[in-house]
């Protein structure tokens, strides 16, 4: 079947959603999402959303901005991190308005806690900044803005994925996409389309991301030949649920609890003497990473302590609720008496494609890609520049979903009908019959899991350079042993096999585009840690990386970091 | 630990009727049913289908019926089975696309058709609406639903009457009925205020024994049913 809309949007998250309605009602929009309403990986954010409204404590935009940019170890581009802390409050009102279900402050407002690297007066003390609905802040936004798309009208096709982005005399003519529920493939015919298809967290083995987290919109773009930036930056959250990966909310230390090594020492009073256990994920995850190396993990093995205990039932019960009942539900513990076994876990990526602060995906010449726009985790503003803070995803969504709408609504009058090539379906019908009809043996779930255990292994918290070449010759062995992927299942419903061999081949894109990415970059800076060039050097590498194929092989290049208000400082806390 | 799986197969497009298959599957204690059943499918049998994602109870897209029970595969351990026997089935009362997957489509609409977003209160104000701790609270138990339709799929009232509008909707008018920010209290309270609505539960608390999230699902419907009955008051026969 084919389907005429002025505007496509890839996912139905925070981000897809939030640009939808900017659009809904002026133009034909359709949402498709690889999964069913409500699913997306959006609703997994525990926290909450960042905003200076003060209502706890004093705050500013100034403060909220800064450590954006201090988080982010200088790589964030200023101009970017300044809007986001700016329309903030604007937007956490706006959540409201439409529904969410903040906590609230005795007299009424909307309640706040404090959360990893948000500080007041530059850094002098943690801040209470994230707005909140108990751990489930990212679950009830999804919820409200799902319902607001019913409300408005707006056409969400469920479990239809992406297959290509279609491009016509060098601009976007829509999208080939795959109906999970038939089998079919459908051309969506569009003058423009927006990619809001989440992260790839996926190319890890312990990793907080859903299943159907695996960058399909990033690498797609990819196979475009546009460039991917700043890919070697990927978020490790310091407390998953050992041997799961599941989420444990920053905000159990925002509430108050402590890390512990096997002496039952807070150790992170070593680490950041300033703000302790709410220092930003990058130097929580190397500190765990490095009591554990130095042999303080508990009984000597790769996990140490969240400790709990101290908060008292009542506070777990309505603030921290559901992460007390992952606890209880995969280890038997019960966190109002026990400490809880954690290690850090795969949660977030930082890089991806590259678009203006309006989500206009970019050329690395700074042209956009006319017609294609994109926003959230697959997005690369750069906001987030080396290391994202806690509460400020969410937050990104909402506030950089809306402004990639808005700019949408205003382009669509600039941009034609053009026809799609065609045979704009070829190349997903080939890659569908070679998988069912090929002639190798290899199995999906045993490349991915070589994949995993590779970047896990060599590509996580720390690097060298001997890590990073023995990952990229290994990812290469790999995609060619999927080359000779061959799956079982010919049906035609619901057929997972196939959706998981498709996937795959993205993985391995991103995969190796985050190790050439993190070979290119000789210091250390953020969550890019390198045991080899273990110090920043602005000198050098005060730039933004893009990965692009050229061929059978990845080129690196670089851009500048905008600078606005603040020159790049050691980063202690 | 060695597991037995026995698991409900079923291709509308190609079987004339539903089957159950058996699979042999080793697993640790403290591994999710839904590790099982994907070891099952990435190494044993590709064709079977299922839905998944967060694997952590938080997307709701993982709701079967396990040994006779509604529940979320990824909440569910394998330590939790001692006797070895899993048998797996799709939610009960729901259309089967194929497998385990089922059509959601009549469950969700049921659920937007109680406009489930807030009604306007007349002028909205430039920062948040204020609304007391106390009154946020009513809605602390409700807010946690993820539409997974474990309670609509355990409810002996559906068995009889598939008219009726379900748990998960009842949860989802609770959750605005009470929302004191809400405009649309009266208006709420008689949308489901008829006898396939409320009044249509008869406290066999299934649902409330299912949830995944600890949702008091009886006890809202009845604080629904009391809230009714004081705004509408019935008059004597």
């Amino acid at each position: 079947m084919s389907f005429k809309h002025d505007v496509v949007i890839v996912g139905a998250g925070l981000a897809g959603l939030r640009a939808a309605l900017e659009l809904a009602g002026s133009l034909n929009v359709a949402v498709i999402s690889k999964v069913y309403p409500t699913r997306s990986h959006s609703g997994a954010a525990q926290g909450g959303i960042a905003a200076a409204l003060g209502n706890e404590e004093p705050d500013s935009w100034e403060w909220h901005m800064y450590d954006t940019v201090k988080g982010g170890d200088y790589l964030t581009d200023q101009d970017v991190a300044e809007v986001l802390a700016r329309d903030a409050p604007r937007a956490v009102f706006e959540l409201e308005h439409m529904g969410v279900p903040f906590n609230r402050t005795p007299e009424g407002k909307i309640a706040q806690r404090a959360f990893g690297g948000h500080t007041r007066e530059f850094g002098k003390a943690a801040v209470k900044r994230a707005c909140y609905a108990a751990d489930r802040s990212g679950r009830v936004m999804m919820d409200t803005l799902y319902f607001e798309a019913v409300r408005r009208g707006i056409k969400i096709f469920p479990e239809f994925q992406m297959l290509d982005i279609v491009m016509a005399d060098g601009q976007v003519a829509g999208l080939v996409v795959y109906e999970l529920a038939t089998g079919e493939i459908h051309l969506f015919h569009s003058r423009m389309v927006l990619l809001a298809t989440g992260g790839f967290g996926k190319i890890y083995k312990t990793t907080s991301n859903a299943f159907a987290s695996t960058g399909d919109g990033v690498s797609a773009a990819c196979r475009l030949g546009i460039p991917l930036e700043d890919m070697e930056f990927v978020q490790f959250h310091p407390t998953g649920i050992y041997g799961l990966g599941v989420l444990i909310s920053e905000a159990a230390r925002g509430e108050g609890g402590v890390l512990r090594n096997s002496n039952g020492e807070r150790f992170m009073e070593r680490y950041a003497p300033a703000i302790k256990d709410l220092a930003p994920r990058d130097m929580v995850s190397r500190a765990i990473a490095t009591e554990i190396r130095e042999g303080r993990g508990i009984g000597g093995r790769d996990y140490v302590h969240l400790d709990l205990t101290h908060l008292g039932e009542k506070k777990l019960a309505e603030r921290l609720s559901d992460i007390s009942s992952f606890v209880r539900i995969y280890l038997g513990i019960d966190p109002v008496r026990e400490l809880i076994p954690i290690q850090p876990t795969c949660h977030y990526m930082m890089g991806g494609i590259p678009v203006s602060v309006e989500g206009r995906v970019l050329w690395p010449s700074g042209e956009s890609v006319p017609g294609l726009y994109a926003a959230g985790e697959c997005s690369c503003l750069s906001l987030h520049g080396a290391n994202r803070l806690g509460c400020n995803s969410l937050l990104d969504l909402v506030v950089f979903g809306r402004i990639a709408g808005r700019r949408m609504a205003a382009d669509l009058e600039d941009l034609s009908w053009v026809d799609p090539p065609r045979d704009a379906e070829h190349r997903a019908r080939e890659r569908i019959e070679r998988l069912m009809e090929g002639a190798g043996s290899e199995k999906t779930a045993h490349v991915r899991s070589a994949m995993q255990e590779t970047m896990t292994a060599l590509c996580s918290v720390f690097r060298t350079e001997q890590t990073l070449a023995r990952a990229a010759v290994k990812i290469r062995e790999l995609k060619d042993r999927y080359s000779r992927v061959r799956i079982d299942n010919r049906g035609s419903r619901f057929n997972m096999e196939l959706l998981d061999a498709l996937e795959l081949e993205g993985l391995l894109d991103l995969a190796e585009a985050v190790v050439v990415s993190a070979s290119g970059r000789k210091e250390s800076r953020g969550a890019h840690f390198r045991e080899d060039y273990p110090e920043r050097d602005d000198e050098n590498c005060l730039k933004h990386t893009l990965v692009h194929t050229a061929g059978e092989v990845l080129e690196l290049s670089y851009k500048p970091v905008t600078i606005t208000r603040f020159e790049p400082k050691p980063r202690t806390y | 630990m060695d597991m037995k799986f026995k698991i409900f197969r079923f291709d509308p497009e190609v079987d004339s009727r539903p089957r159950y298959q058996e699979y042999d599957v080793s697993a640790e204690p403290g591994e999710r049913i839904l590790d099982c059943l994907n070891r099952i499918r990435w190494e044993q049998d590709g064709t079977l289908s299922y839905r998944m994602s967060c694997g952590h109870g938080v997307c709701g897209s993982d709701g079967m019926r396990i040994n006779g029970v509604c529940a979320l595969a990824c909440q569910k351990l394998v330590k939790d089975y001692s006797g070895g026997e899993v048998l797996v089935e799709p939610l009960p009362f729901f259309r089967v696309v194929k497998d385990l997957v089922v059509d959601m489509e009549e469950f969700l609409e049921g659920i937007r058709r109680l406009h489930p977003y807030l009604l306007s209160t007349g002028d909205i104000p430039e920062k948040e609406r204020f609304q007391s701790p106390e009154d946020r609270k009513k809605v602390d138990d409700v807010i946690r639903c993820i539409l997974c339709a474990c309670c609509t799929g355990a409810c002996p009232v559906m068995l009889e009457n598939r008219d009726y509008i379900g748990p998960a909707a009842l949860v989802w008018a609770y959750r605005f009925i009470f929302d004191s920010r809400d405009g649309g209290f009266e208006e709420r309270l008689k949308g489901v205020d008829f006898p396939d609505g409320a009044w249509a539960c008869v406290n066999h608390f299934e649902c409330t024994r299912v949830c995944p999230k600890s949702i008091p699902v009886t006890r809202s419907i009845n604080t629904i049913k009391r809230a009714i009955e004081k705004v509408f008051p019935r008059r004597p026969d």
